[in-house]
């Protein structure tokens, strides 16, 4: 039986191998009938079957027949390939043609900006926010220490709807809100829309994305501010960002600072981009104001905290090194997808 | 504010630091300095040149030749088209083969045949002034061929300093010296002016009203104004100020204008105190009097404008008519002219809310009332009244009448705040000695008292009207100890106690569908015309889009006509916004929407497929997959027509589990799109946001036993909704029944007059046993007899 078994597989190697060497018809015919044909090894072994013992006959007959089967399968695609032309046997679908697509959309680049800013200040804890655009006056101005008759007020040119209805000129009245709303810890991000009376150029628009952040619990000092805002810097623009603080005025900060990281593109050698300086304006922040906790009934001897805003559609700008605000409302499809990779 | 380097180190002589040095600092511990400009740019090669003679051309009537002393051996000629030039007079000179400073090279050339080696300059062709009219005559007495920059003062830079709301102190060289000096306020000093006259005035103080040299001067306003002070200085001559005068406002962009006016100016952005002077001649009375206006009175500003006067407003009168508005701006009829010889000079503090309110009802906007309305110093008057009464002395000649009046309702008192070194440290991070607490306020002005059970008593000077509370102090002593010294570590914090907005969960959604489905977000402006919104802004940027949207869609469709109009044909657009409405109130209501437009094609094109736009199906399963994601539960139906039919054609509307329309869909009529011809259909919906997590998943077994499938044709009447066709096989079909769905709609030859056929698919299954096929028929006969029995729907063929 195992001699049987060694016979057989020695044949089907060497009778496969002769019927891939054929290389013509007549050849492969040849190769055909001492194989295959009636008085071919093959055709001898299978009558062989007979003389093995009657338990073993199943098994042997199979086997037999397996190799039968396959060499024959073998002859017949080698067959095949010699009759055919050599275009023919090229690959059958030529891959170098396009797929079938679907469109791909884009996330709007200032979702992409705010998208990946409160991902990082989720990782210091920090949970989305956010509220109305109409505002009062008491919300955008008076909770956060900006007297209107005080020329801070001035700062930001407001859109009325009312006499004590504003658009919001920036985020911070959510931070008065939020406030009121819950006790400390409070650790909040503010994305959201925000109106200034400044006409569209290159670097402004009437309406335009904003993002604030507020931290407020026992504790807090300016040395956690430092810390998380230049954790914020290095996660978002790059571990070799370098961060300044600089003194600033925020009515509803205080100490109040200006934020600047080293210019992206020049890397603080001076460029066009940062007008020479080698820094860039990023964000305002500071420490929060007693005045805005005495405003929202938050013990101000208990509680510090810090906030910070910034423009969304300058971050993007410097990300995507996008010249112009209008580009991001204009809404050319062109330009929306650029991003889809984003 | 505009900052002379050269002036910083006159008013403090111990400052050594580079003008970038100064600049630097000033950005790291008060306020950014935007710019540093090197006056003397472009300047270096021009010299001083004396006219020695002016002769006319021979050819050209307009031209002059003139013989120019430059120190060399000989005078070098230059032929100019200047209008007037002076035999003997000094003007820059600038030779040829040399650059002015925008960059233009001056050429020898001959002009009308008479050869011209250089030329003499124009203040606005030196940079330096605004002054293009004639060359630039110097008065006084220059050495020919001296380096123009040293004989301008021009070898001197100019520091653009942004001075924040905070800090009214910076608006004068003197404060910006404070800030700077090394040893601070004990380091500064008033240098005397070039031939300065010295004046020992007396200082008569009143309260309410007083006279000198027959003027009277009375407060009756003492909120509005609690302090002012008035002298009178007899025959002077108005004329132009000496160069150095002239040289010092240029270098801080200011052009002088005569002496007295360039005195007042000088004073301001020295001692940031604004000044005025008065034409004595033309006061009635003479009178000074600080009232509020009457009602409809009217004045004459020096802009030429007449400005219609309220009571809320302070003004300077003289016994009959207002002369000035206080802190603002003076008046016309008793302005400074050539041939004034009496002054009644104005030194005040006003109010700064007042002057503010006035400022902003008038529109009026002037170096004075931006001091005043964010605080000058109270104290510092006799000191800028006495500089100004020298300057003018020395300028202007005349002699000083009398006492200098000082009327004071309401003397200021110093601040006094009370500083906690502990809640320093607690507030900065960082725990800070008395000592180096008082090392960084005492240089700058505050008296810092002894250390008292934990507390330090703050006097604050006058000149900082903005610290008020201890954390002002804090602030003060933050940034001088300097930012950067404090370390940045993050401390451990605890969990935020508020829940994260509910929308946000709803946004990420949605934006993930409109993404996946091949969708580019935008953002739009929310300002429309009338029409498109109803709730109307009070100041408008402009005026057609005076109102805010009312919906998203109809900006949208506006960004669609967009990129049409740039040769797009595929759009797929989605914004996710606010939509403002009207409500009871001043306050609008707020709506949070998905909205979405598309049109063109469903897919890129491809080389197999034929091209094939978006048709209502696509948009019934995109509306149905947000309108559910953007309020769960919500459905989508076909809209009223009645309701619709006007702004969408195959209209669907989707509604709340409540009953409430929540948004609209379908197609954009072509008469609300301006679209070129080979566009497609326009698809829009918009849909409100209603937060809330989708039902939560409970999963359910899989199936262990096999499905059968019967398929149903149904002949149908074309007026019949098929979704009740639906309903009735779905209420009548068994437990089993597991599913069903429209796999064919046929109309066409072979079928009843007015039918059509509709072919459904039912599968049946059970979850514990194999339905037998006798089973699923008995099903299958109720199913068409209930059919047949309710909406008399028949099975086609039978």
């Amino acid at each position: 039986m195992e001699d049987f078994l060694s016979r057989l597989r020695e044949l089907e190697e060497s009778g496969s191998a002769a019927i891939r060497a054929a290389s013509a018809p007549d050849e492969l015919e040849q190769v055909r009938v001492q194989i295959l044909g009636r008085k071919a090894r093959l055709t001898q072994l299978l009558r062989g079957v007979r003389e093995l013992p009657q338990a073993q006959r199943p098994q042997a007959g199979a086997e037999a027949n397996r190799v039968k089967d396959s060499l024959i399968a073998l002859f017949d695609q080698r067959a095949a390939e010699l009759t055919q032309g050599p275009e023919e046997r090229a690959p059958q679908v030529d891959l170098t043609l396009p797929g079938r697509g679907r469109w791909r959309g884009a996330r709007h680049p200032c979702t992409l900006v705010t998208d990946e800013i409160c991902d990082i200040f989720k990782e210091l804890g920090f949970v989305r926010a956010r509220g109305p655009e109409a505002e009062s006056t008491w919300y955008n101005f008076t909770a956060l220490n900006t007297p209107l008759d005080h020329p801070a007020a001035d700062e930001q040119d407001t859109f009325y709807l009312a006499d004590d209805i504003v658009l919001r000129t920036h985020t911070s009245p959510v931070q008065a809100r939020v406030m009121q709303e819950w006790q400390p810890p409070v650790r909040i991000v503010v994305p959201g829309l925000v109106y200034r009376r400044d006409p569209y150029d290159a670097s402004h628009a009437p309406a335009f994305e904003q993002i604030e952040g507020l931290a407020v619990d026992e504790g807090i000092s300016f040395v956690d501010f430092k810390a998380s805002i230049s954790y914020f810097v290095h996660r978002f623009f790059g571990e070799d960002t370098a961060t300044r603080f600089r003194p600033s005025f925020f009515p509803f900060t205080e100490p109040s600072a200006e934020v600047d990281v080293s210019c992206l593109l020049c890397h603080g050698e001076g460029c066009s981009a940062c007008k020479g300086t080698g820094w860039l304006e990023i964000m305002g922040a500071g420490m929060v104001d007693p005045a805005v906790f005495d405003n929202v009934g938050y013990d101000s001897e208990r509680y510090t905290g810090f906030a910070f805003g910034m423009g969304v559609g300058r971050i993007a700008m410097l990300r995507y090194r996008i010249p112009d605000i209008r580009l991001l409302y204009e809404s050319d499809v062109r330009f929306l997808q650029q991003f889809e990779r984003a | 504010m505009n900052v002379s380097y050269r002036w910083l180190k006159e008013l403090g002589p111990t400052i050594e630091d580079s003008a970038t040095e100064l600049a630097e600092r000033l950005t790291y511990t008060a306020v950014p300095v935007d710019d540093v400009v090197w006056l003397g740019e472009g300047l270096d090669e021009l010299v001083i040149g004396k006219v020695l003679s002016v002769d006319e051309h021979p050819n050209a009537d307009k031209l002059v030749i003139c013989k120019v002393d430059i120190g060399g051996d000989e005078p070098v000629q230059v032929v100019t088209g200047a209008p007037v030039v002076v035999e003997g007079g000094f003007y820059p000179y600038v030779g040829a083969g040399q650059t002015l400073p925008g960059g233009l090279l001056i050429k020898k050339r001959k002009m009308r045949g008479e050869p011209s080696e250089g030329m003499l300059c124009s203040e606005r062709e030196l940079g330096i002034g605004r002054d293009a009219a004639g060359i630039m005559q110097l008065h006084g007495e220059y050495e020919v061929g001296q380096p123009l920059l040293q004989a301008l003062e021009l070898d001197d830079y100019r520091l653009d300093v942004d001075v924040t709301p905070n800090r009214p102190d910076l608006l004068g060289h003197w404060g910006v010296a404070r800030e700077l000096a090394p040893g601070g306020n004990a380091d500064l000093r008033l240098p005397d002016f070039p031939g300065q006259v010295r004046c020992a005035s007396s200082i008569a103080k009143v309260k309410n009203e007083g006279v000198t040299a027959g003027v009277t001067v009375r407060i009756e306003d003492p909120e509005g104004c609690p302090r002012y002070m008035g002298a009178v200085i007899r025959g002077v001559t108005i004329g132009p100020s000496p160069e150095w005068l002239g040289n010092r406002l240029r270098a801080i962009g200011q052009q002088p204008i005569s002496n007295v006016v360039d005195a007042t100016n000088y004073v301001l952005h020295e001692l940031n105190q604004p000044l005025h002077a008065f034409d004595l001649a033309t006061l009635s009375g003479p009178a000074v009097v600080i009232r509020r206006a009457r009602k409809g009175e009217r004045l004459r500003t020096l802009d030429g404008k007449d400005r219609v006067l309220d009571p809320e407003m302070l003004v300077i009168a003289d016994a009959e008519v207002p002369t000035a508005m206080a802190g603002l701006m003076g008046g016309e009829a008793t302005e400074v002219t050539e041939n004034t010889r009496d002054l009644f000079l104005e030194c005040a503090y006003f109010d700064p809310r007042r002057v503010r309110r006035a400022a902003k009802g008038l529109a009026l906007d002037s170096d004075a009332s931006f001091r005043f309305q964010r605080g000058i110093d109270p104290d510092g008057l006799p000191r800028a009244m006495q500089r100004l009464i020298e300057l003018i002395l020395t300028l202007a000649g005349g002699s000083l009448d009398g006492d200098v009046i000082d009327v004071n309702p309401r003397p200021s008192a110093p601040g006094i705040v009370t500083l906690r070194p502990a809640r320093v440290g607690h507030l900065l991070g960082v725990e800070l000695e008395p000592g180096t607490i008082k090392a960084c306020l005492e240089p700058i002005g505050f008296q810092v008292g002894k250390d008292k059970a934990g507390s330090l008593e703050v006097e604050v000077p006058t000149w900082r009207p903005d610290i008020e509370r201890e954390v002002d102090l804090i602030e003060e002593v933050a940034r001088r100890h300097g930012y950067d010294r404090f370390p940045g570590a993050m401390r451990t914090f605890r969990p935020t106690a508020v829940r994260e907005d509910e929308y946000v969960e709803s946004f990420h959604r949605l934006r993930e569908v409109m993404i996946g489905l091949g969708f580019l977000e935008a953002k739009t402006t929310p300002f429309v015309p009338q029409g498109e919104g109803d709730v109307r802004l009070l100041n408008p940027l402009s005026e057609p889009e005076d109102h805010l949207r009312a919906d998203l869609l109809t900006g949208l469709v506006h960004r669609v006509e967009h990129n049409l109009a740039r040769g797009q044909r595929d759009i797929r657009l989605f914004e996710l916004g606010t939509a403002f409405s009207a409500a009871a109130g001043p306050v609008p209501t707020e709506s949070i929407r998905l909205a979405a437009t598309w049109t063109g094609g469903r897919a890129p094109a491809h080389w197999l497929a034929e091209a094939n736009d978006w048709d209502v199906w696509d948009l019934k399963w995109i509306l149905g997959t947000v309108a559910s994601l953007a309020t769960p539960g919500a459905d989508v139906r076909p809209a009223d027509p009645s309701e619709h039919s006007a702004t969408l054609d195959e209209a669907l509307a989707v509604i709340a589990p409540d009953g409430r329309t929540l948004g609209r869909a379908g197609r954009l009529p072509a008469a609300r799109v301006d679209a070129p011809p080979w566009a497609g259909d326009v698809w829009a919906l918009e849909v409100e946001v209603t937060p809330g997590r989708p039902a939560t998943v409970d999963y359910r077994p899989l199936p262990v036993h096999p499905a059968v499938e019967r398929d149903l044709a149904l002949l149908v009447e074309k007026q019949m909704a098929i979704a009740e066709v639906g309903a009735v096989i779905r209420e009548t079909g068994p437990a089993t029944l597991e599913s069903l769905w429209v796999f064919d709609v046929y109309e066409g030859e072979n079928l009843p007059q007015g039918t059509r056929s509709v072919a459904w698919r039912l599968r049946f299954r059970a979850a514990d046993r194999t339905l037998t096929d006798e089973e699923v028929d008995r099903a299958l006969g109720k199913i068409t007899s209930a059919l047949q029995e309710k909406l008399n729907v028949a099975v086609r063929g039978a």
